[in-house]
């Protein structure tokens, strides 16, 4: 259980030396129960303090590594409920499913569409993750030869999935060098899987028919020493699986009840057989606190759709998204296609970029640092002012690209005008309209 | 050891709106918990889809979009008529398109006449929605609220500059209000007090935050609602404890890749069960964010969002 400031204080030196950079023990006290301090930061505290206090100091969610190198996956260290209370962290794992009694082709179709698709914005990759390798038939040689082939054909993290430890192991084998997940201990199984996750060193998750049972397991389970887990409440009906990830959450951030304080993983495939229904379903557990979701398949109509929702929902409501500054061609712009300025707040770029691929006129796009403001805030913020657009204008390069001398602005900053004239010379500066929905009727009686 | 639930205690609830006409009145809102937090409250009457219909036929839509209305796209009545027979509709939402002065700026008679014949021509509520554009609007919602008297409309969006008028006329002839402000919960409370100063009755407003598509702006909506219903569940704040309407169809349909053919975008898969799960997803987010009615257009994307929403609520 999670200790007060004040029961924190009594294990600290006392001494008030401020090398924690707080002036005095209490205040270093106070901020490691808020979880806003490491223990680490204080130099002289006893190993026995460290070891009371390390339950206090951990963080209510655990944070779980999945893979190697750059396609590591971490998963939990979630401290809040509801995105706006500060931010969600860490993304949930997006994972296909593989097993030992789908056909060749079938294997090699989720795994070459796992490599394909893949898709840019905003200067990310959205992808998915893991695969999961599931044994059907129990036979260990089938699950070997199946995880071997996976190892070799992606660099993605691997999920192994099979309840007979033996089973298990024979996978471990393989690929325990690319520390997987192993799916799943249950009450049956829970001490050969231990055992097996200790001496390879990999994360384990716990399948419960229930939270009561899954807390009893993860307790037994951390009490042996393992501290990497997941856990698997069971539900597969949607109304339940909803209702455990929202108490699993709650339970950890409200209650700092430790037997929960784990990332979740979820199981779509294995709640409906309709894969638009699946992909729904998938969303809900991004919004709702899944810390793995494993699909049964990955079409680009579902996935790209899923990744999307899992950036908008991870995005950190205190940092406005960016587009780089620069020159954006859209629709193959030649030397007198109209020229357009706006921010470069992210969605706004989006949206104007989008309305002017609609219009189906090639133009240019200059985009502005505004720190990632909008064009309203820039403006009120003194970033989208006349002599700001148009030292960025003038430095982008974009006036060698065309022979006319005509700027389009947004609507909304129609009072930079004036000044961007004057900043810019003999170049004419057009008020384009407020709403980017417009722009197309615009562009479409543009002349240069 | 056994688990306790770590339950929240609310303090306020949704207020319980009732829509459309005496004979087939539905009701939203009443939901007194984190939506679909049911272990710990009820919401006793499930959210509401409205399928949208436009006055004009669309110029903009998608093949995928378009299919299913391909043969009523050019009569609005037909159009409602074929949402509630084929479809199941609870709700119909007309939208004013063609009335926007930057389209085909049609008179606010027109949009009148279209108006009166959908509300004839089915039973179910109907949501009339303008173009957006706060002069013609305030004209255009005007005209309809003083002629379509007891036909309980629901008008939309009534925004600051438009409430005093809007609001004396849905008072003066018995429609709801659908108050909107642009993606802002303080902005959404102010709303609502003036239009509760004015003499609107608390059971005429529903509140439209302004919601953005998956991919485009969606996280931000998504936020405000979470907040709305934060405050209203768990801070008594009265104003704003009213149901909230999501204009979401329009939004989605017109971004990128829910136009783009398979032939130019190949990674993005097929066109239709894309588009199909951009509205989709973009509704179950905004469901799990408060939603209480959604405007929708595909019917494969009702259906999903239907029959998601029986599932959430299953006994």
């Amino acid at each position: 259980m999670a200790l007060t400031g004040i029961q924190i204080y009594k294990l600290l030196p006392k001494t008030n030396c401020g090398e924690c950079g707080v002036p005095t023990c209490l205040a270093f006290a106070m901020n490691l129960a808020a979880g806003k301090a490491e223990l680490a930061g204080c130099p002289y505290v006893s190993e026995e303090a460290k070891a009371e206090l390390a339950d206090a100091s951990a963080p209510p969610i655990a944070v779980v590594e999945i893979g190697t190198g750059e396609r590591k996956l971490k998963i939990g260290g979630e401290t809040v409920l509801f995105r706006h209370e500060k931010t969600f962290v860490n993304p949930p794992g997006i994972a296909v499913l593989v097993t030992d009694e789908m056909s060749d082709e079938e294997v090699a179709g989720r795994l070459e569409r796992l490599k394909t698709l893949e898709y840019e914005r905003v200067g990310l990759i959205l992808r998915a993750d893991l695969v999961a390798v599931k044994s059907l038939s129990g036979d260990a040689g089938k699950f070997e030869a199946l995880v071997t082939r996976v190892k070799n054909q992606t660099d993605a993290g691997i999920i192994l999935m099979a309840e007979d430890t033996s089973v298990m192991e024979s996978g471990l084998k393989i690929c325990s060098d690319r520390k997987p997940l192993m799916y799943a201990a249950t009450k049956e199984n829970a001490d050969g899987m231990a055992s097996l996750a200790k001496e390879h060193g990999c994360s384990l998750a716990v399948k419960g028919d229930g939270l009561d049972e899954v807390s009893d397991l993860t307790t037994k389970l951390t009490e042996g020493g393992l501290k990497n887990l997941v856990i698997d409440s069971g539900a597969r009906a949607i109304k339940k699986a909803f209702e455990d990830q929202i108490i699993i959450r709650r339970a950890a951030l409200l209650k700092k009840y430790r037997p929960l304080g784990f990332p979740t993983i979820t199981l779509p495939f294995e709640m409906t057989n309709d894969s638009m229904q699946e992909a729904l379903i998938a969303s809900m557990f991004v919004a709702k606190y899944g810390g793995i979701i494993v699909l049964s398949d990955l079409q680009g109509h579902s996935l790209f759709p899923l990744l999307l929702a899992r950036m908008n929902i991870y995005t950190d409501p205190q940092r406005p998204m960016a587009t780089s500054p620069g020159i954006y061609e859209i629709g193959g712009p030649n030397e007198n296609s109209p020229v357009l300025v706006t921010c470069n707040f992210s969605l706004t770029y989006f949206i104007v970029s989008g309305e002017i691929e609609t219009s189906r006129v090639p133009a240019w796009l200059v985009v502005v640092d505004t720190e990632g403001l909008s064009v309203l805030t820039a403006w009120a913020a003194g970033k989208f002012v006349g002599d700001a657009v148009g030292m960025s204008f003038k430095k982008c390069g974009i006036m060698d690209k065309v022979s006319h001398k005509k700027v389009i602005i947004p609507g909304y900053a129609a009072a930079i005008s004036g000044d961007l004239e004057e900043e810019l010379g003999d170049w004419e500066v057009l008020v384009g309209p407020r709403e980017s929905a417009h722009i197309p009727a615009y562009l479409k009686e543009w002349k240069a | 050891m056994a688990f306790e639930t770590p339950k929240i205690s609310y303090n306020g609830a949704i207020k319980e709106i009732p829509l459309g006409k005496e004979a087939n009145r539905i009701i939203v809102g009443g939901e007194n918990s984190y939506p679909f937090y049911l272990f710990e409250g009820e919401m006793p009457h499930p959210p509401k889809i409205a399928m949208e219909i436009h006055d004009a036929p669309p110029e903009d839509w998608p093949q995928a979009a378009l299919d299913p209305f391909a043969d009523v796209v050019q009569d609005p009545v037909a159009w409602a008529q074929k949402c509630v027979d084929s479809y199941g509709a609870e709700m119909v939402a007309l939208q004013l398109v063609s009335t926007d002065p930057n389209a085909q700026d049609t008179p606010p008679e027109q949009a009148l006449e279209v108006t009166k014949k959908v509300a004839a021509a089915i039973e179910v509520p109907l949501i009339v929605w303008g173009s957006s554009n706060l002069e013609k609007d305030t004209q255009v919602l005007k005209v309809i609220a003083e002629e379509c008297a007891g036909e309980n409309l629901i008008l939309g969006p009534v925004e600051e500059g438009s409430y005093k008028v809007l609001g004396a006329a849905s008072l003066a002839f018995q429609h709801t209000i659908a108050a909107s402000t642009p993606i802002d919960i303080n902005l959404a409370k102010q709303l609502n007090i003036l239009l509760g100063n004015l003499g609107v009755p608390d059971e005429r407003i529903l509140v439209d935050p302004t919601v953005a598509s998956l991919g485009y702006g969606l996280e931000y909506c998504y936020s405000v609602m979470e907040r709305d219903r934060m405050a209203a569940l768990t801070q008594e704040d009265e104003r704003l404890q009213f149901p909230i309407v999501c204009n979401l169809a329009k939004e989605v349909w017109k971004v990128k890749e829910a136009k783009i053919g398979e032939e130019e975008a190949p990674l993005l898969g097929d066109p239709l069960k894309r588009g199909v799960l951009l509205e989709a997803m973009t509704a179950l987010l905004l469901l799990l964010a408060g939603g209480d009615i959604l405007i929708m257009r595909h019917p494969d994307a009702i259906q999903l969002v239907r029959g998601f929403i029986k599932e959430l609520t299953a006994n």
